[in-house]
């Protein structure tokens, strides 16, 4: 009789723990029944596109997350790597092409230094922000993200950038290998995956980075140079955003300024509801990955059973605070 | 009615995968001191959790003052007349000494209909209260002018101004002075006069023996039983807490010291009233203690040392040969390590595994292909460490936060041995781990010493030092007052030492 309220109380927690994914599961085979076409090949290619990006920035909010910072200037960062390269792979002949007269170079070796350049300048400004001059990441990074946005529509003129080159946008809409299930964005972030699990559980940047979520003063002893980890963080988070706007400005087939605008919210969303904890130390690049599949898995099924998109909205928010309430709720239980 | 204030009956607690507490009893009567024993992880926390409502006991009974209860929280608890003064505090240092004492019960006056703060109240009785006791505070000051045992004075006056029936004393004398000491006795005794029962929970055995009228002890979870304290010796209370003889506290000496290999040069601090002008030299295979009272700076020597903490001089030698130590992991490179004093808060990695935490500040050292964490090189290291120090775990996946205080300690141990140093600095190695954890720690300490290693340990227990070091070096407001060696190791001469400045 003890014994099995004992296994009661272990499915209970279970369930609560797990809650958030367990109910959009569900909640997706009933949308699924109801209507074919959700479980159909476009749709399915779709969601992967979508996860895809979302999942290569979830990847660098968590590095920041496990250790116990926050990047809010995250979409941002996304928004204006898509910019940049959108700008440098128009077609020749678009009329409204931002740099009409490029010299002739590779434009793609061009855009790809050029997003790194800055994306490593975004991160290491973010990380000396947070580490040498000790402001709340919060804070920092929210300063940050008001400062590339008005970067960004400068840059841009706060003119929507079209005629992407076709080798570019029919990349990212393409297929990997010709199966319909694997878009080449899908590839991209799978490749991701595999550097970031690997990064996180089999080299010294790893532990030491869950070892300072775990506990930065007892880090600092251990001969962990907090700093140095805090600012290398935000620069791997940054080349990760920067990565994701190139996938981002080709799937859009345009960009503009206000491309990827609070995608970090998104992002932190699926790093919590797959188990990365805010009070840092913990999370999983298969979490990860759950999380923002369950999230997008959300706003597909709302979408295919006709919820105007406003509510959309408040679903999304209501479902953030929750996963990370039962997030705090198993922290406090394990005091 | 019956003689108890408070009568706890056959409380059975149990988490996911062990029963903390089975049938444990506790009877406590008006005017008394009742000392609840037992080694870390007997549940004596865990019973007082189960009184305030902060854990839900699965069974059992609670009677206080005839009539059985059941707190939701502690706030309920206080407003019934029982308080706790815990081991951790909770101040608010922003605050007035006042509205510590009344948080969240402020006196209320009504202005019209609407209640305001009675300031003036509020500190007339607060005024009051800090005299009655003799404690020599303003109440209008604020909280972080008083140092950490007036804070835990401080405490006390909260739990008296709820009127309490019972006042709950966990590890009171943790950070006291013996002069702080026997003023809390003081206000113990004016309580019990009073009528108030108090539960005392120590580790300490002659405050025990000297305090209490009665002993109640704990074994896993169970109990033991229930003595007059007059009736009890220091030998039959950790008997019945280990429930095993133990015949010797100490393991016996089997390091010899030998040349002075660690030498510390004109250490002072950045901070005026910090250590200043500090110098010394450990041998190697000796075993120095470092004695004094809280606030000798003990701490903030070692961590200086360490490169945690600015300092305008100070060189450190090893061999002769200058070391450069700039922040903790220049020191590891140079062979010296710290233990830190709270295990909690920046020892373990509770979150993380057994594993991970021994190899943390190892994972640059075990490199496969100079980018990838050679983990089976470390797990090696990791089960040798288990087997060697005797850690108790489940598996080295498991997470340290599961492990008792004792094995949360070895296994920090092992996480330095691992870096081979020359030098260890433990900074009170045994705090909060139990009787038989302790001789296990003090064991490991003497084998390393053995091998040649210089251990510096700093504790604040003199029995401990004079039980396990070579010699000891004696510290008073942030000098060094002295060493002591030979006979000169006893408690008198080291007390003398460590209060040659207070007045």
């Amino acid at each position: 009789m003890k014994e099995n309220k004992f296994n009661l109380k272990k499915v209970g927690n279970f369930l609560i723990n797990n809650g958030v994914v367990i109910l959009i599961i569900i909640s997706a085979i009933i949308v699924g029944v109801d209507n074919p076409n959700f479980f159909g090949k476009y749709n399915i290619k779709n969601l992967l596109m979508n996860v895809s990006v979302r999942a290569v920035i979830a990847f660098g909010i968590a590095a920041v997350l496990i250790m116990r910072n926050n990047d809010l200037s995250a979409g941002r960062q996304v928004g204006f790597a898509g910019c940049i390269a959108a700008t440098l792979l128009q077609k020749a002949d678009y009329v409204q092409k931002v740099y009409p007269n490029l010299p002739p170079l590779n434009m793609w070796l061009v855009c790809a230094l050029l997003m790194i350049g800055f994306a490593l300048t975004f991160g290491l400004i973010n990380g000396l922000v947070v580490s040498k001059m000790h402001v709340p990441a919060f804070i920092g990074t929210y300063g940050m993200q008001t400062v590339i946005y008005g970067i960004c529509l400068v840059y841009t003129g706060a003119q929507p950038i079209g005629g992407l080159i076709d080798k570019y946008t029919d990349w990212a809409a393409g297929s990997f290998l010709g199966l319909d299930f694997v878009p080449n964005l899908g590839v991209v972030a799978l490749l991701v995956g595999l550097f970031i699990w690997f990064l996180f559980n089999h080299t010294p940047f790893g532990k030491k980075m869950y070892a300072i979520g775990g506990n930065p003063n007892a880090a600092s002893v251990s001969g962990i140079n907090i700093d140095r980890m805090t600012i290398l963080s935000y620069m791997l988070a940054a080349a990760l955003f920067a990565l994701a706007g190139f996938m981002l400005g080709a799937k859009a087939g345009g960009t503009s300024a206000a491309l990827a605008a609070g995608y970090e919210l998104f992002a932190i969303a699926g790093c919590t509801i797959g188990g990365v904890s805010t009070n840092g130390g913990i999370g999983k690049v298969s979490g990860i990955i759950i999380g923002v599949l369950v999230f997008e898995i959300l706003k597909i099924e709302m979408q295919f059973v006709g919820v105007d998109v406003a509510y959309t909205y408040v679903v999304q928010g209501i479902v953030i605070v929750i996963a990370i309430a039962l997030d705090i709720r198993k922290y406090i239980a394990r005091k | 009615m019956s003689e108890y204030v408070l009568e706890m009956k056959n409380i059975c607690k149990a988490f996911p995968g062990v029963q903390a507490l089975n049938n444990a009893n506790l009877a406590l009567k008006a005017g008394h001191v009742h000392a609840l024993m037992g080694e870390n992880g007997a549940g004596k926390s865990t019973l007082m959790k189960c009184l305030f409502g902060i854990y839900k006991k699965d069974s059992g009974q609670i009677i206080y003052q005839g009539e059985e209860i059941n707190n939701r929280d502690p706030f309920e608890a206080l407003n019934r007349g029982i308080a706790m003064v815990h081991q951790e505090l909770l101040p608010i240092p922003d605050r007035t000494i006042a509205e510590n004492i009344y948080v969240g019960r402020y006196p209320v006056k009504k202005i019209g209909p609407i209640k305001v703060i009675d300031h003036k109240k509020m500190y007339n009785d607060a005024q009051a209260l800090l005299d009655e006791l003799n404690l020599n505070f303003d109440a209008h000051a604020k909280l972080e002018t008083l140092t950490a045992s007036q804070m835990q004075l401080v405490e006390i006056c909260k739990a008296l101004s709820a009127d309490a029936k019972i006042v709950i004393l966990d590890e009171p004398t943790a950070s006291l002075t013996l002069k702080e000491v026997d003023k809390l006795f003081e206000i113990i005794r004016q309580l019990t006069e009073k009528g108030c029962g108090v539960i005392y929970i120590s580790h300490k055995m002659d405050e025990i023996l000297q305090i209490s009228d009665e002993i109640t002890i704990m074994r896993d979870g169970q109990y033991i039983g229930t003595w007059d304290a007059s009736e009890m010796t220091t030998d039959m209370i950790i008997e019945k807490e280990v429930g095993r003889e133990l015949k010797n506290l100490y393991p016996p000496k089997i390091n010899t010291p030998g040349e002075p290999v660690f030498e510390v040069k004109d250490f002072c601090s950045i901070h005026e009233h910090s250590f200043q002008h500090c110098s010394f030299e450990a041998r190697d295979g000796e075993i120095l203690g470092v004695a004094g009272l809280v606030g000798a700076q003990r701490t903030e020597l070692m961590e200086a040392i360490m490169g945690l903490r600015g300092t305008t001089s100070g060189e450190v030698f090893f061999k002769g040969k200058k070391l450069n130590i700039k922040s903790p992991s220049d020191a590891i490179k140079e062979g010296v390590t710290l233990l830190t004093e709270d295990r909690r808060g920046s020892g373990i990695f509770g979150v993380l595994s057994v594993a991970d935490n021994v190899g943390i500040a190892s994972v640059n050292d075990y490199l496969l292909y100079r980018m990838m964490v050679d983990q089976k090189k470390i797990n090696q290291i990791v089960d040798k460490s288990i087997g060697e120090l005797s850690i108790k775990t489940p598996s080295k996946k498991t997470q340290i936060q599961h492990l008792s205080g004792g094995n949360q300690q070895k296994v920090i141990i092992s996480r330095w041995l691992a870096k081979d140093p020359e030098v260890l600095i433990m900074d009170e190695p045994t705090r909060g781990i139990d009787v038989g954890a302790k001789y296990e720690i003090y064991s490991i300490i003497g084998r390393l010493a053995k091998e040649g290693k210089t251990i510096i340990m700093v504790s604040s227990e003199m029995p401990e030092l004079i039980g396990v070091c070579d010699r000891i070096m004696v510290m008073c407001e942030g000098q060094i007052t002295g060493f002591v060696e030979g006979e000169d190791m006893n408690q008198e001469k080291i007390m003398e030492l460590s209060t040659k400045f207070i007045k």
